[in-house]
């Protein structure tokens, strides 16, 4: 890893607490580095369990999945994060540059067939962590929720 | 993070994991316990009393880890999960796949 991960917080007047900015480049070992850095500055509405494991489990996951299948491991693009927080809890914004995927086509890795496959668990363990999952339309953005508590 | 081996007196071979378990290390992982199978080691635990959290590529590795060990004769077993970790393993039915036991002496015991 040579390039320093730069995390932008700000305490904007208006509608969030704090809103967090980070530019992760497109490799994988990023990954471990950038959630620990957000899972430091995690609002403390998150309590320290969650923050812990649902946190940094579901955010390795979107960032994971953004700089595999979105950016193709390509290290002249950025996965973007934005993360709002408020006493209401935090939401965290994970956008890549790739062509968007369709959320329902992805097969249920629980299913005999499948328990033995080493890959395609990702979105449905994200899913079973925090509490409200979006994707954008182009389906290159994810958006994760997570309540207070 | 870190992964330490240590062969117990009986030829275990007890792999902790320290910190995460997760895309940007696992393959350290998969290749210490792929050279100690090279190296004749059969039976093996995967301590996780001091793991964090682990991602669904953590999970794939050990899917991946399970399988080549049984194809050499050999068993692998997991321990020391944390309440979470616990839940991580059941709601991807993981849980069917490994022998998991509470604690490291336990799964040793277990052999």
């Amino acid at each position: 890893m040579t390039t320093p991960l730069q995390l932008e917080v700000r305490r904007p007047a208006g509608e969030f607490d704090v809103v967090m900015t980070l530019d992760v480049p497109s490799a994988l070992e990023y990954v471990g580095p950038a959630v620990e850095l957000i899972a430091r500055h995690a609002p403390a509405s998150l309590s320290a369990r969650r923050v812990r494991f649902n946190l940094r489990t579901a955010l390795a996951e979107a960032l994971a999945n953004a700089i595999a299948y979105g950016n193709r491991h390509d290290t002249s693009r950025v996965v973007r994060v934005r993360v709002e927080a408020d006493w209401q809890g935090v939401r965290i914004h994970v956008r890549d540059d790739g062509a968007g995927f369709d959320p329902a086509a992805v097969p249920d890795p629980t299913l005999p067939q499948n328990l033995e496959r080493e890959v395609g668990r990702g979105l449905f363990v994200l899913r079973h962590l925090v509490d409200h999952v979006a994707f954008n339309a182009a389906g290159n953005e994810i958006c994760l929720t997570l309540r207070a508590g | 993070m870190s992964f330490s081996l240590q062969k117990d007196k009986r030829g275990v071979m007890v792999v902790g994991v320290d910190g995460q378990l997760i895309v940007g290390n696992r393959q350290e992982l998969k290749q210490k316990v792929l050279d100690s199978l090279d190296s004749g080691a059969r039976k093996f635990v995967i301590d996780f009393t001091k793991t964090g959290y682990i991602d669904s590529s953590g999970l794939g590795v050990l899917v991946s880890l399970s399988k080549k060990i049984r194809e050499q004769g050999g068993d692998l077993r997991l321990a020391g999960l944390n309440e979470d970790l616990q839940t991580l393993f059941e709601l991807t039915k993981l849980d069917t796949l490994f022998a998991i036991a509470k604690t490291p002496e336990e799964a040793l015991g277990a052999f």
